[in-house]
């Protein structure tokens, strides 16, 4: 790894200001960017830690939901967020394994937007709101293809609010040595619609599955999809599955996530 | 060089360091813990897992001036005071949970944490906990059998088919 000036601010003000440093790169739980860095894929002059700051932290109810600190880790998520919206907190404890689980963050997974990464299903599923420290931006306008998201050089998430769906689950079918997901599936039904949202399967990335989305809406029952068909264009070839098998396992999954929903 | 100051095992340390030191560096050649292994150095094999304020995580993996100021924990300060084998550990030793022992120290601290959180796990949920670390022996029966054991549990029937 090619060394980098480290700078720790405890507000965001202060993180705001250090990446305005020519090759500044915001770093969150690290889990990610530190092996990038390893490899020489990712070179920074000056490394911005936001771990440090305290009104990033932590899970608490607010307007519209429940609000997550965006450098809050998936360890606590998953016990916070457990008795206020647990298909999310089921999603952020299975994420990686529990060393991870402990450093890695929720601003730091959207952020990076990996294509078979958790956290963007539950926030496209959820339609969730990203805040940063100079807008709020819809979750459908966030993601934007893989590894590539809505954020401005310089602009940093600083909380991420989750409405409360009636019923949720997220259904991971697990690649077992990366325990990234091969494809996941997160379903979530509110008084207005129900939402589906599918990672790991797609090269653009996390996508709403809108047939489903429907169908859903209409009937929410596992049989409401099985008539339904995934196209395998666009979805990811590697030595894990087909864009064949990916597109099957986004209806198997989507099955599974409604039939576990509570 | 930066200076960075935390406190390991219990004893305030200090070390000059440079932005990309890893914490594992800092145990290791900063300190001459070297109790810590660095596996597979991508944090996928948990060799090098350390507490952190408590939480287990993956040194290779973790910044040391980004935990700076921090209560580390490592595989050299798990035995009792007066420098005999903790439960945990003992229990390794007692059902031969290490065939190498190059995992063995992520593994202990990896257990530890699972046993501070969940004082009686099922084996299941050791397995599930575990899942972060890996042993190129395959040991993992034994290892399982060890940190049941050492929760206080009956073991005579865990990992038979292994034997």
């Amino acid at each position: 790894m090619h060394n980098f000036d480290f700078v720790k601010p405890s507000t965001i003000a202060d993180a705001v200001a250090a990446l305005a440093h020519e090759g500044a790169q915001a770093l969150s739980g690290g889990q990610t960017l530190i092996p990038t860095m390893k490899q020489r894929l990712a070179a920074p002059a000056v490394l911005v830690s936001l771990t440090g700051i305290g009104e990033m932290q932590g899970v608490c109810r607010g307007e519209g939901g429940l609000h997550i600190g965006a450098a809050t880790t998936h360890a606590r998520v998953a016990r916070e967020a457990a008795a206020h919206y647990p298909a999310l907190a089921a999603l952020a404890g299975g994420i990686g394994d529990p060393a991870v689980r402990n450093r890695g963050t929720i601003g730091g997974s959207l952020a990076n937007n990996d294509p078979s990464a958790c956290y963007p299903a539950a926030v496209l599923g959820s339609g969730a709101t990203i805040v940063t420290n100079t807008r709020t931006i819809p979750a459908d306008d966030f993601f934007r293809g893989m590894f590539t998201t809505a954020l401005m050089d310089g602009e940093i998430i600083t909380e991420v609010r989750f409405p409360i769906p009636e019923r949720a689950a997220y259904a991971k079918f697990v690649q077992p040595a990366s325990r990234f997901a091969l494809t996941g599936v997160f379903v979530a039904k509110f008084p207005s619609g129900v939402r589906v949202a599918v990672t790991g399967a797609s090269e653009g990335g996390v996508f709403r599955w809108n047939e489903a989305e429907a169908a859903l809406t209409a009937n929410f029952s596992a049989a409401s999809v099985e008539g339904l068909t995934v196209s395998p264009e666009g979805m990811i070839r590697d030595l894990h599955g087909t864009p064949e098998y990916r597109a099957n396992l986004v209806k198997v999954m989507t099955k599974r996530a409604v039939t576990s929903a509570k | 060089m930066t200076k960075v100051t935390m406190t390991v095992n219990g004893r305030p340390v200090s070390g000059e360091v440079e932005g990309r030191t890893l914490l594992v560096q800092f145990l290791r050649e900063g300190l001459g813990l070297t109790g810590t292994h660095v596996g597979c150095d991508t944090a996928q094999c948990g060799a090098c897992v350390v507490h952190v304020n408590g939480a287990a995580m993956k040194s290779c993996n973790v910044l040391a001036l980004d935990v700076a100021g921090a209560e580390v924990r490592t595989i050299e300060g798990m035995a009792n005071p007066d420098g005999s084998l903790s439960g945990l550990q003992q229990a390794f030793q007692d059902h031969h949970g290490l065939q190498c022992g190059f995992c063995t120290p992520g593994m202990v601290m990896s257990a530890a944490a699972l046993l501070a959180e969940n004082p009686r796990p099922t084996e299941a949920e050791v397995r599930h906990y575990l899942e972060g670390n890996l042993c190129r022996c395959t040991g993992y029966h034994n290892i399982v059998k060890a940190v049941l054991a050492a929760s206080g549990q009956d073991v005579s029937g865990v990992g038979i088919a292994a034997e």
